[in-house]
This record gives structure tokens, sequence and C-alpha cells, in this order.
């Protein structure tokens, strides 16, 4: 995934204001800041939600907004679980398998619900589960056509030990078999943990930006308290 | 990758499915078209106004307010929880949605019609008449549904994300029903007269055109009205 110069206005406010970042197969970048840094807007775009008004972001070789050979390459998790409250876990995302053109749907859905531990209440109308197993279903529905790029937005709210460990190996094995991802958090332990780089993202600018490696994670806590205390 | 059929199927398919479990604008539209028939036929002075002339009205107006309900319902479950991402996050055309959207709704209106016209019949004590005049009513049901609809959704979607969509979507739509509305009441009046099938043509005919040009331009236009 690569991202250059892009820009997402609306009116005159720009929500995201010139971000570049390259992202190589396997690679998680933490983006961190405070509400209203432009994060959200940052992945709508990357996700094709939202077009860019200036700059490109390209996603295994095809600019985005795209069309949808873009849109097949993405899982999108996001604040809103994105699901139907009168279908069962299992409907959402067999649905949505279907709709991502999944050759077996019913095994891949099976297989994500599995990886999210959530079979025993996959035949539960969503809106009968709990805001941390909606958070699961949501989750298993955007991995369900083994994306290329995953858009995570402060994926771990909501989630109990078992959900945020579920959540972590699920990571694990996207990372493993080659995809990238994109973690919106405003958690700094959450985030560097998994991640390859890391961003502080204010007025819809990175402000910091560089590999993990190089992170102190306590100096990077102080020095983002303070970005986001002058943001503020 | 689905086809834009398969997709539209999928999503049809879907839309059907919610609104089966929780049967809440399909029993408010019911609700709405059964008192209104009776309200209608409270206020009607059948010494003033032949049935055959009444009737047609009541049925087009209860058609129309009706399917409204179930229009701004079909993209409202889309926005709860922002599902709709979902959708346009998949990977389908984007027409593949509004031809879903639209697909559910038409079953939508036409159940209400296939209650509704038993029960404007019986109060009015209107005869529907021989097979014939059955299988041009059923036609001119199917064809004027198929007009309502193709606004209907195009509109539903494009309100939905507005402040008051719920009055946005009947101030939009209404106008552009007009041209469905009076070639189905007139055509409904010559059936439920007992007229000849032969008389009514060329209003179907108008109703063809309107349905392939109002299908054509809206699922040309969706995709414009939900791209940000």
């Amino acid at each position: 995934m690569e991202a250059d110069a892009l820009v997402r206005a609306f009116g005159h406010r720009r929500a995201v204001n010139g971000l570049s970042f390259a992202l190589d197969a396997g690679e998680c970048l933490a983006v961190f800041g405070p509400n209203g840094a432009g994060k959200t807007t940052l992945l709508r775009v990357l996700a094709g939600l939202l077009r860019p008004t200036q700059g490109r972001a390209i996603v295994s070789g095809v600019p985005l907004p795209g069309g949808p050979e873009a849109r097949r390459r993405i899982g999108f998790i996001s604040h809103a679980s994105m699901l139907y409250a009168a279908l069962t876990a299992r409907e959402n995302v067999e649905l949505a398998a279907r709709l991502f053109g999944v050759p077996d749907p019913r095994a891949a859905t099976a297989r994500v619900l599995d990886a999210m531990r959530m079979t025993p209440r996959a035949d539960t109308p969503v809106r009968a589960l709990s805001r941390g197993m909606q958070q699961r279903v949501s989750i298993a529905r955007a991995m369900v056509h083994d994306p290329h790029v995953v858009l995570l937005d402060e994926p771990f709210t909501g989630l109990d030990a078992s959900g945020a460990a579920a959540l972590s190996n699920a990571l694990g094995v996207l990372r493993g078999s080659g995809a990238a991802l994109v973690l919106v958090t405003h958690n700094l332990d959450e985030g560097l943990a998994l991640a390859t780089h890391a961003a502080i993202m204010t007025g819809g600018a990175f402000v910091r930006y560089e590999p993990r490696a190089a992170i102190d994670p306590r100096a990077y806590a102080e020095s983002y308290r303070n970005l986001v205390a002058l943001d503020a | 990758m689905p086809d834009t059929l398969g997709a539209a199927l999928l999503i049809a398919r879907k839309d059907l499915a919610i609104e089966f479990r929780t049967r809440t604008a399909f029993f408010s539209a019911v609700v709405f078209a059964l008192l209104a028939i009776v309200i209608f036929f409270f206020a009607w002075d059948p010494t003033a106004v032949a049935a055959s002339d009444l009737a047609p009205g009541v049925l087009w107006v209860i058609f129309t307010f009706s399917g409204l309900l179930g229009l701004h319902r079909s993209f409202g479950v889309e926005m709860a929880d922002r599902a709709l991402d979902g959708l346009l996050g998949a990977p389908v055309p984007r027409h593949a949605i509004y031809l879903g959207k639209a697909m559910a709704n038409l079953v939508f209106v036409l159940a209400i019609e296939v209650i509704a016209v038993p029960a404007v019949a019986l109060f009015y004590d209107m005869p529907l008449g021989g097979a014939k005049s059955v299988a041009a009513l059923a036609a001119l049901m199917i064809l004027a549904a198929i007009g309502l609809v193709a606004v209907g959704t195009l509109f539903a979607a494009m309100s939905v994300n507005t402040r008051l969509g719920e009055l946005m979507l009947p101030m939009l739509s209404l106008p552009f029903f007009v041209p469905i509305v009076i070639p189905a009441a007139q055509t409904t009046a010559r059936l439920l007269a007992g007229r000849p099938v032969s008389e009514s043509i060329g209003w179907l005919k108008i109703l063809v055109a309107f349905d392939l040009v109002f299908v054509a331009a809206c699922t040309m236009a969706f995709p414009h009205t939900i791209e940000d």
C-alpha cells in the first residue's frame, strides 16, 4: 500500500493533509492521534469510501478509490460494526463472503468465526450479541476474503481479553500471509505491539513517522502526550 | 466476484430476509393501506361519485404512500451501524446495489398490491372481470410498481443521509411518480369498469416507456448519489 501526498478536504477544511507513506506486505502502520486528527477520514480514503481530493493511494498496484478490483483487496474494520442487526453473525459474514466472491463462502465463514471464537454464537442475531461480540463478528466480516490490506479503526475497543487475543492472533495470521495493516488507535501499547511503523497524526498530517525499531516506547509516549497537548 | 445480477440478487435476498424477520415496514404499509381504504370508503358518497370513478384513485394514492414507507426503510437499514459502508466496500458494481435494493422494494410494493387490490374490490364492490382483465390488471400493477420503485429507490438513497429524510423522500419522489400514476389510474379505471383491454393498450405502452427510461436513468444516476 502506498499513499502519496494524499489530501481529503471537506469544504475548506483538510481532514487529511498531504500524507505520504508506503507499506510492504506483512508490515503494519500504527497511527496515533487525538480526536479530530483525521485518522478515520484517512482510513475511509484508504478503504475507497472517500475519494481523495488530491494525491493518490495505491493498493497492490491499483489506484483508489478504483473499482471492484481495488475493493476486493481491502478489509475495513470501522467504529461502526457494519452489520445487520436482524441477521445472525453467520449470515452477516457469509453475505460479505459471497459479495467478495470467496470460493467456498460457508467454509470461509465458519473459519473466520472460529478464529474470532464466535462459533458458539454464530447463529445468534447480531442484535442479541453484546457490543464486544458484535465487534468480533465485524472483524470476522472484514477478514473473510483474506484481504491484502486491512484497515482497523480502534479494533480493540469493546473487546474482552479473549476477543483481544483472538484479534491479535488473526492479525498475526493475516500478516504472515502477506497482508499489510493500517491500525488507528489511541492506545500506544496496543499499537506499538503490532506496528512495524508508527505515526502520530494531528491536524490531518503526520507530525512523526518512523519505523517501530527506532522507537523507545517511553520517550514516544512522552512525545505523544506533548504533541496531543499542543494540538488541543 | 459475483456479477451484477448475482450481487443484486444477494442484496435483494438480504433485504427481504431482514424485512421478513422484522416486518416493521410491511406491517406499517399494510395497516396504512387498509386504514386508508376504510377511511376513503366511509368518506365516500355513492350517490355523488360512482365506485368505478373513485376506486382507481384510492388504489393509487394507497400504493404511492404505502410504497414510500418501504422505500424509506430500504436505506434506513443500511444506515444503522453504517452497514452501507460494508456494501460500498464490497467489490460489486455500484449499480448492483441499486438493482438489489430495487428488486427487494418491488417485492415489497407488489406484496402490498396483492393485499390492497382485493380489499378495494371488496369495499367498492368492483368486479375484477374475466381472466383477461385480471391478467391485464396484474400486468399494470407490475409495470407501475417497477416505475415507482425505480424512482423511489434512487431518491431513498439520496434522502437517507439528509436531515428530515422522511420528509425529503416524498418531496423528491412524488413529482416523478405523477407520470406513472396517471397512466396507471387511467388503465385501472378502464379495467375495473369492464372495458376491453384493447382500450388500455396505449396507457400500458406509456408505462412501459416510463419504466425503461426511469430504470435506465436511475441505474446510471445511483453511483453518483452514494459516492462521497
